[in-house]
């Protein structure tokens, strides 16, 4: 608190160089702490003197409203507290000089003193001031709070809210053609994280899109941005972005192959899902195969998928269980998990007793590969051949006998319909 | 068969000759039909979800049954039960066939074992089929029976083998080559198919559907049947049993009421629900 009120006094006297601060320090100081309290006690006090009176003689009435039928009241006590409440009325409304003044007043230019977020939000994607001027997430103007303060529109765990006022609405995909992404957020885990935790370190809007200066997805300065995503990522999960750097994906990003997955090609953007969530296992598997083609239709064929096909959190091996997540390594390299050395430990993971011999068994095999695969191959075409030669004949000999037996059937009633008659 | 005589002789005055009715299963020979074919729908409803895991029904026949897990444990159960059945019968034939010596058992009329006389059949009937030829007359078990049942015992075998295989693979992987492992599954799906597809539209029609039986074939249920079928179907049989003067001991109750009735609601739903996986399973490769 009284951090803040010094901050507020040097606001009040930017000029702390002024002589007689510094030849007699202690005297001073011990006048601006006293300064501190009586500003402590003006700003509890309700129409205090800095938001001044002439003004809120008229403004205070809550029932005020201009001529096009705004508010134009303004509630001096919130402002009084609020960021802005050192300054005074004509600060912003720098063109009304007199009383009456004019009907239509100038609007209040934000960027006269908040220079940088302005030319910042000007490159943005809201660069539109019209559609997005500062109010719209600072919330209205005569009751801003830092964004350090629990009743901020900008505060950590009110930002999701202040995005979402927007971005959470059908309208967005119509007009931009953007999802609403509110509601995604909101139940992923760091939704989870920052609204019923109430983390401030828990990721909002903002610790991905920037602020002020928020730039589509596809500009390559953009955090967003598919090559960027990992370091945005990692500014929390540096570890996994470590790892990441180090396997087979990040080294393709890194090399500027932007097919290579990045951190929300998995993990999507918003509606991120607990890895360990049977949702999250069921959806791995078809992402890595929308890449890796020739790996998910053989892996279709074993076991592993018909068994984890059949939904719910089920232990079968997805792609990830045995490559690894995040620094995925080929087999060559001696740390990957699915290094020959590894194999025995990695599939002991789901299978005990796993030996030399079991893990000879092959994933990937494909039944329909004679050169990689012979054995298989062949056993796979005598079972097909056995089922297509026994049903072939036994469909025809059926079918034959079906037509047999009821023609003989027929003419034996036909032959006691004649005699009884 | 001795039990099968045994069965019979305390009716055998009691019921006029047009109303006979003769054994032709024991009571364990049907439990054990029972058994098989309940384990058998299990183990193809369970299995035929793994099979075709990517189709639409797929999932919701796994959660019909209480989700993956429970697929997995219906389908171990029935195997366990099924394999503990297959046992009973190869021990029950040992038994039979090895210790007593008892005759009919592995060559003879009566045997399972296939013969010269299966072969002609099957060219006599094919014959009959396109009506150049006379229709065949057969014995106790007719060659596509007979083909039934080795259909069955080899199926076992395999599907079996490789079931247990994949489900202890770390065991099986002490003696079994690397690629035996990737092979397992391929036999163990395709044979299952074949059996699936084979018992629900080639068993079903054979001994069910097909006119001399429609809609069903109760004997496998009731264990007799009629004298007419009988000489009808097993001619030869019946005339072998006439001239050994063998006939009478084989005659049996003619079944109550609430046995057919019994029989026909088991044996209805047994081939509803094998239809019903026919339809899915087909479905599966068209649409």
């Amino acid at each position: 608190m009284i951090g803040s009120l010094s901050a507020r006094i040097s606001l009040v006297l930017p000029n702390t160089d002024f002589a007689p601060f510094r030849r007699a320090g202690t005297l001073i100081r011990a006048s601006v702490l006293t300064m501190g309290l009586v500003g402590l006690l003006l700003a509890v006090t309700p129409g205090h003197l800095r938001a001044e009176t002439d003004c809120l003689a008229c403004h205070a009435d809550k029932g005020l409203q201009d001529s096009a039928g705004h508010s134009v009241s303004v509630d001096a006590q919130k402002f009084g507290s609020s960021i802005h409440g050192v300054l005074k009325c004509g600060d912003c409304h720098a063109d009304i000089k007199d009383y009456p003044h004019p009907d239509h007043i100038a609007q209040v230019e934000c960027k006269t003193c908040h220079a940088e977020p302005s030319s910042q939000l000007a490159g943005s994607v809201h660069s539109s001031s019209k559609d997005h001027p500062c109010t719209s997430c600072h919330g209205d103007a005569h009751s801003i709070f830092p964004k350090t303060d629990a009743r901020s529109a900008v505060y950590p765990l009110n930002i999701p809210r202040t995005c979402g006022a927007c971005h959470g609405t059908e309208g967005m995909a119509k007009k931009h053609g953007l999802p609403s992404v509110y509601p995604l957020y909101m139940d992923s885990i760091h939704g989870f994280a920052l609204s019923k935790e109430g983390l401030l370190v828990a990721a909002n809007c903002q610790s991905c899109h920037g602020s002020h200066h928020i730039l589509s997805h596809k500009d390559p300065q953009s955090p967003t941005y598919k090559a960027n995503i990992p370091t945005t990522c990692g500014t929390c999960h540096a570890k996994i972005n470590v790892d990441y750097q180090g396997g087979a994906h990040g080294k393709a990003i890194a090399a500027g192959n932007l097919k290579a997955p990045v951190c929300t090609d998995c993990h999507t953007a918003h509606a991120i899902l607990q890895p360990t969530e049977s949702a999250f296992r069921m959806q791995s598997t078809p992402i890595c195969g929308s890449c890796h083609k020739d790996k998910l239709s053989t892996y279709r064929d074993t076991f592993h998928s018909q068994l984890g096909s059949l939904g719910g959190y089920v232990e079968t091996a997805r792609c990830w269980d045995c490559h690894g997540a995040h620094e995925i390594l080929p087999a060559s390299d001696p740390r990957s998990p699915i290094a020959k050395a590894n194999l025995v430990a990695t599939c002991s993971g789901c299978h005990k007793g796993a030996n030399l011999s079991f893990v000879q068994y092959q994933p990937h095999a494909n039944a329909h590969d004679r050169k990689l695969n012979p054995a298989l191959y062949f056993v796979r075409l005598f079972m097909n051949l056995l089922l297509a030669g026994v049903l072939t004949f036994f469909v025809i000999h059926t079918i034959l006998w079906l037509i047999r037996a009821r023609v003989d059937q027929i003419k034996k009633k036909s032959a006691q319909g004649e005699t009884n008659a | 068969m001795p039990d099968l005589e045994q069965a019979a002789d305390r009716t055998a005055e009691q019921r006029p000759a047009a109303g006979r009715h003769f054994m032709r299963f024991t009571r364990a020979q049907r439990y054990l039909h029972a058994v098989l074919f309940t384990t058998f729908l299990g183990l193809a409803g369970t299995g035929l979800p793994l099979r075709f895991s990517e189709s639409i029904w797929a999932r919701g026949l796994a959660s019909a049954v209480g989700g993956f897990g429970a697929i997995l444990f219906f389908h171990k159960l029935c195997a366990i039960v099924l394999t503990g059945a297959f046992l009973v019968h190869v021990k029950d034939i040992f038994t039979r066939g090895v210790l007593h010596r008892e005759k009919g058992i592995f060559w003879g009329s009566t045997s399972m074992v296939a013969n010269w006389k299966d072969v002609k059949d099957l060219f006599g009937h094919m014959r009959w089929f396109l009506g150049l030829g006379p229709k065949p007359q057969f014995e106790r078990y007719a060659y596509w029976e007979k083909f039934d049942y080795w259909a069955v015992f080899w199926g076992m075998l395999v599907i079996g083998f490789s079931g247990y295989a994949m489900w202890f693979a770390p065991f099986f992987a002490h003696f079994l080559p690397g690629w035996a492992l990737n092979a397992v599954l391929v036999i163990h799906s395709e044979e299952g198919l074949l059996a699936i597809l084979f018992i629900f539209s080639i068993h079903f029609v054979n001994t069910h559907l097909r006119p001399d039986s429609f809609p069903m074939d109760m004997v496998v249920f009731t264990g007799v049947e009629s004298e007419e079928e009988f000489k009808h179907k097993r001619t030869l049989e019946y005339e072998r049993l006439a001239s050994q003067g063998k006939l009478e001991a084989r005659l049996g109750e003619a079944p109550q009421t609430w046995q057919i009735n019994f029989s026909k609601v088991i044996g209805f739903t047994a081939i509803f629900i094998g239809l019903t996986l026919l339809v899915l399973t087909l479905s599966a490769y068209f649409i």
